[in-house]
């Protein structure tokens, strides 16, 4: 044991060799494949690989349905948080349990019950279908299949949080003449502010990389629903390996820029509420 | 300390009941919206036609095939993780050295690289027209196409999630136990097996339960390395959206069921695992006290 | 009791590996031909069992068929692919090079042993009246077709409804085009696979025509009954060859190439014809196309070399940048 840290705990050469070495092997060597294959490509034909028409509709397609199914569960997140932290009502542990189900239920079988309900023939599809409303087949239908795979995120950041919320705050608000809506919006909010846009942000990045459930409700229509994933399942199949190489590699650009912007976010948010015990 | 604060609470930090009715309502049909219609649909759907035709749906060759390679994937996937997990966390949270958020920002990213592109990355590894893939058919070595892919990329895809969970909680233990029993005199192995594990058994638990959920239902991913042999190379996932295909419609949603079924087994052995571990936690605060 | 017990028997005979097996053969195909292999396989192992006394078990594998080829490039170890155009198989020859050219001459017929044709299947009643390919462009009629970008059978949908609007009077390629471009302004879901498509038709109930391969709407039939749906025939359609090769490189390397090519080449057999038949494939036996004639109207057909073959069909029309993609990005702005 010959490396010496802050800590008088020994492992760390063990603990931290083993991570990078298993970190390497599972995810950054074949990640680099993917980079490693894509400069094979000149710059002409990657620029026109990702912008092409058509890639650039699916941008649009899974960017657009992701921020509006991200922005759905900030809005219901925080509610469902809300009412499950500070109501009382029958059935709440139920309902809390019931949350995570999203990260428990196979995104395909998620994507087939969802077809399924909101189909013009489905349970719920045939009385929104006399109101003219289509769920199923088209953009709508990304949406909330994207709403039900993110559904636990704002939630299950923010419930810690308004959870540890001490009410004095508002109570003094409250005694100072300020009405609910007034504590809710000058006290709350902002005490909750950097859990939900970490929960946002998780929830947008997991959405953008979502196939298996939005692929059976999408009805995947060019320029209109298709999603990004799906552009780089066609370029495969029509063998063109570059071009899916190099789509992929955008979003993993994304997908990490994403991470970058929520590990900023937590570390804003550990500032803003101060070292708790 | 709860106590005093209970009764000028309910006057001056809450809703009126109106307001707290309506936003109860408006969360609660969300959630039937969402989450327990779709839910509910899949076993109406599987027992449409009766509970032979489940059954038998079930029994199936194929579908004991795909039962038994799922599990063997999360069976080798979980305890990998599992075991990389403990090690990130240890090395992350009780040591300070550069780069450490660079590194938690790498363990992070399979969980938002889409499942798609997972799958893809070992197609240009081990694909026969990827970088190894000569070298693999010459030595008649088989990972795309056959179990060993499967494998890998379930790992990829529930990498991070046993870490993810124990990183946060041995960073608010701090190390100060562990330090107490190497003063007096156990070795390193022996402080982890009997200090270090008990205090992060229920987040570990937790992890395990999450992996192997998502274990068990990928479908993106191991959809683009399985090559879809029938009886060879399918998961239920993958089984189910083959039946699916056939117009067999009962019995794929029988076999989303055992999916779902899956899934509520993991809510519940989840919400057991935070009640027992909040009980504990009450527990060693009273025996603190004492 | 016991029946239960045997049948997990069964079960655990099946999942260990078909241990009694001698041979095994795996048959990488496409979505709709799995009804036809699943009555094909054990009528070729009989036969195969009593000829050379040697066991043989044929495993499957089904998707796209895009998605199945890609599959073999990448590796995935077919004994014989059985795909629904020859280009999927001109691609394993080219990009994976584990088929050596000249397979199509290999076998007769082009290496095709039975053919479809696109057929339009509509409501029961007939509702909108769709009778020929120029019903389909009417407006508010909706079309249901698979994908071509993604699927062979939305391909050959693609073509015919070209090659018919080609063919009528004063019938060219601008026609065409404005023709092709009509019809899929009329498509409200682009499914990845025939399959999928099929499914959006029936189940989801959603549009009034599905056009898709002959033989798919006799699946339709014994799957979703008789009496949801019709079969119409249009005055003229696009020949499908349905083409079969032997992957080389594989069954050198397993040792199966007799097996493989006995597979193949019992497809042409009496019996083999005879199953496709009983599937709705078209036989390229004279008596067992006799047979069965009743259950195939005679249509006038023609082929993809209208187009030039299919390399260069693929070239002009399907890939990125193709007449395809043109006539979508089009009709998304309209």
């Amino acid at each position: 044991m010959a490396i010496k840290q802050h800590s008088v705990l020994p492992g760390f050469g063990l603990s931290l060799g083993y991570t990078l070495l298993y970190l390497s092997l599972i995810v950054l060597l074949p990640l680099s494949a993917l980079v490693i294959k894509v400069t094979h490509m000149e710059w002409a034909a990657f620029w026109h690989a990702v912008t092409e028409p058509r890639v650039l509709a699916s941008y649009r397609v899974t960017f657009g349905a992701s921020l509006i199914a991200a922005t759905l569960n900030l809005v219901f997140g925080l509610l469902l948080a809300w009412v499950l932290v500070r109501y009382p009502f029958p059935g709440k542990r139920l309902v809390d349990a019931l949350v995570d189900l999203p990260f428990a239920l196979p995104t395909a079988v998620a994507g087939i019950a969802l077809a399924t309900l909101y189909a013009p023939n489905g349970s719920i599809g045939r009385w929104l279908d006399p109101l003219g409303i289509k769920v199923a087949f088209t953009p709508l239908g990304i949406v909330f299949a994207l709403t039900f795979i993110t559904l636990p995120f704002v939630v299950r950041t923010v419930q810690p949080v308004l959870q540890d919320l001490e009410t004095e705050l508002e109570e003094a608000a409250a005694s100072l003449g300020a009405t609910r809506w007034q504590v809710f919006q000058r006290v709350i909010l902002p005490t909750l502010l950097p859990a939900l846009l970490t929960g946002f942000a998780l929830a947008f990045a997991r959405a953008i990389g979502e196939y298996g459930s939005v692929i059976f409700i999408a009805g995947n229509m060019p320029f209109v629903s298709e999603i990004t994933p799906l552009m780089i399942i066609s370029k495969l199949e029509q063998y063109d390996y570059l071009g899916a190489t190099a789509i992929a590699l955008v979003m993993l650009a994304v997908s990490f820029v994403m991470l970058l912007v929520i590990n900023g976010l937590q570390w804003w948010s550990a500032k803003r509420l101060g070292r708790r015990k | 300390m709860a106590g005093t604060q209970n009764a000028p609470r309910s006057i001056v930090t809450t809703e009126s009941p109106l307001v707290r009715w309506l936003l109860t309502a408006i969360a609660l049909l969300f959630v039937a919206l969402f989450l327990v219609i779709p839910l509910v649909s899949v076993f109406a759907e599987a027992f449409k036609q009766g509970w032979q035709l489940y059954l038998a749906a079930l029994i199936e060759p194929d579908a004991l095939a795909a039962i038994k390679l799922t599990l063997l994937t999360a069976l080798v996937a979980v305890p990998l993780n599992l075991v990389f997990g403990v090690a990130a966390a240890w090395a992350i949270a009780k040591f300070d050295f550069k780069g450490k958020s660079f590194l938690i920002t790498l363990i992070d990213l399979p969980f938002s690289v889409s499942p798609v592109v997972a799958g893809l990355i070992y197609v240009l590894l081990f694909g026969a027209q990827g970088w190894w893939g000569p070298w693999l058919a010459e030595h008649d070595i088989k990972i795309i196409f056959a179990v060993p892919g499967i494998v890998l990329a379930t790992v990829f895809v529930t990498f991070p999630f046993v870490a993810r969970e124990l990183i946060p909680l041995m960073e608010a233990q701090g190390s100060e136990e562990e330090q107490a029993a190497l003063v007096l005199g156990a070795s390193g192995w022996q402080t982890f097996w009997r200090v270090t594990l008990p205090n992060i058994k229920w987040g570990l638990l937790y992890g395990v339960i999450l992996a192997n959920a998502r274990a068990m239902g990928e479908f993106g991913a191991v959809s683009v390395v399985s090559g879809h042999i029938r009886g060879m190379t399918n998961t239920i996932p993958l089984h189910v959206e083959i039946l699916y295909n056939e117009y067999n419609f009962v019995a794929a949603f029988a076999c989303a069921s055992m999916l779902a079924l899956l899934a509520l087994v993991t809510l519940a052995a989840k919400s057991y695992v935070e009640w027992a571990a909040a009980r504990q936690a009450a527990e060693d605060r009273r025996q603190a006290v004492e | 009791m016991t029946r239960r017990a045997s049948l997990l028997a069964v079960a655990f005979a099946l999942l260990s590996g078909h241990a009694l097996a001698d041979t095994t053969l795996l048959n990488v195909s496409y979505d709709v031909m799995r009804d036809f292999y699943k009555d094909y396989n054990p009528v070729f192992a009989k036969y195969y069992e009593a000829k050379f006394k040697d066991k043989l078990t044929v495993q499957q594998s089904h998707g796209g068929s895009s998605k199945q080829a890609r599959s073999v490039i990448d590796g995935l170890e077919a004994d014989v692919v059985t795909m629904n155009q020859s280009t999927d198989i001109d691609a394993i020859v080219e990009k994976g090079k584990q088929i050596n050219s000249g397979w199509e001459k290999r076998l007769p017929d082009n290496a095709s042993p039975f053919s479809s044709l696109q057929v339009l299947i509509v409501r029961k009643g007939n509702p909108k009246g769709i009778k020929d390919w120029n019903d389909l462009v009417k407006p508010g009629v909706q079309v249901v077709v698979p994908n071509p970008k993604t699927s062979g059978n939305g391909r050959y949908t693609y073509l015919a409804a070209w090659g018919y609007a080609l063919k009528q009077p004063g019938g060219n390629d601008a026609k065409a085009r404005s023709f092709v471009s009509a019809l899929f302004a009329n498509v409200p879901v682009l499914d990845s696979g025939g399959r999928a498509a099929t499914t959006t038709f029936m189940q989801r109930n959603i549009g009034d025509v599905l056009v898709t391969f002959e033989n798919e709407a006799e699946m339709i039939a014994r799957e979703f009954g008789r009496g949801g749906f019709e079969v119409v025939y249009p005055s003229v359609s696009i020949d499908a060859d349905l083409p079969v090769a032997v992957v080389d490189k594989v069954v050198d390397k397993k040792g199966t190439r007799k097996a493989a090519e006995e597979y193949l080449k019992y497809l042409w057999s009496p019996e083999g014809q005879q199953v496709a038949a009983q599937n709705y494939l078209r036989p390229r036996d004279k008596t067992v196309a006799a047979k069965f004639a009743k259950q195939f109207p005679v249509v006038k057909l023609f082929t993809v070399d209208e187009f030039g073959g299919w390399t260069k069909a693929q070239n002009q029309h399907f890939d990125d940048g193709g007449i395809y993609d043109q006539i979508a990005a089009a009709n998304a702005k309209n």
